[in-house]
């Protein structure tokens, strides 16, 4: 296998000609939650099938890429409490903020908004402090 | 019929990505965020990784009138940011710490990310559902914006 910050740059890539082809193909900003929470809170109604279908792509491709891998895992904790709560907050807090990774991150901040890398510099404090807090601090994580 | 195939397309690309760089794997994420503990530089990369591609397509969309499909490309960004930006993003973040996911690599590791995947994505609905009626309140508790 190669070098982890190569496949993260390759991946990166990937990541990046997906938001560039929904854009040019589509019209559409490439934010994973904007395109699941307009499913979940109805916002998203006049063109859900769009947004399952690219879902459905997310979900999808990684099945058909396992088979070439040795081990896939996300080491995600068993700690429902600490899942639970990380789910809530994730989900609030993206929908409030209207954008994650995906959204403000990666199209916000390649068009330069102002909004994007405003989040994206909060999220990111938010996220190191958190780490912080609970792995070294508190010691749940 | 069209925006259908760019929209697999899309996400085929996107789940792809997220896949092969690691970004599904928690504690990647977690070793960004950990700058205290044993850094892991991978997310750099990755975010780096994508904003290339799209920075292009941003830069062809001010030369093409319409996308491929038809329609209109987004107007350009707001410039307002509110409390809620600030508000929301850092509720983001903490949750993004606590469990090392985000929106996009909890739908794209679903397949395998067992039980534990299974109930992050379950709150994480929940959240996006209830959102809007938090925002809603806390609009009615302080000034809106």
């Amino acid at each position: 296998m190669q070098p982890d910050w190569i496949m993260g740059l390759l991946g990166g890539l990937l990541i990046g000609l997906g938001g560039a082809v929904y854009l040019i193909g589509s019209g559409r900003i490439m934010g994973a939650s904007g395109i699941i929470g307009g499913l979940v809170d109805g916002s998203g109604r006049s063109n859900a099938l769009e947004r399952i279908v690219f879902l459905a792509g997310v979900f999808l491709m990684p099945i058909v890429l396992t088979p070439f891998y040795k081990a896939v895992d996300t080491h995600i904790t068993d700690n429902l409490t600490v899942l639970v709560a990380a789910g809530l907050s994730v989900g609030v807090g993206t929908r409030m903020a209207n954008g994650c990774t995906s959204g403000h991150g990666v199209c916000g901040i390649s068009r330069l908004s102002l909004r994007g890398i405003v989040a994206t510099v909060f999220y990111i404090l938010a996220g190191g402090l958190s780490v912080v807090l609970f792995r070294h601090i508190l010691g749940v994580i | 019929m069209g925006r259908l195939i760019v929209a697999l397309i899309a996400g085929g690309l996107f789940g792809s990505g997220l896949f092969i760089s690691g970004m599904t794997d928690t504690t990647k994420v977690q070793g960004w965020l950990d700058v205290f503990g044993n850094w892991d530089p991978t997310l750099a990369f990755v975010m780096g990784g994508a904003i290339i591609p799209m920075a292009i397509a941003w830069q062809i969309t001010r030369f093409r009138k319409t996308p491929l499909t038809g329609g209109s490309f987004p107007p350009p960004p707001d410039t307002r940011l509110g409390r809620n930006l600030v508000f929301g993003s850092v509720l983001f973040g903490i949750g993004w710490g606590l469990a090392g996911l985000c929106p996009g690599p909890a739908i794209a590791s679903l397949s395998y990310a067992g039980t534990g995947g299974l109930v992050f994505v379950a709150a994480m609905l929940t959240g996006m559902w209830i959102a809007p009626m938090l925002r809603a309140r806390l609009d009615r508790i302080a000034q809106p914006e």
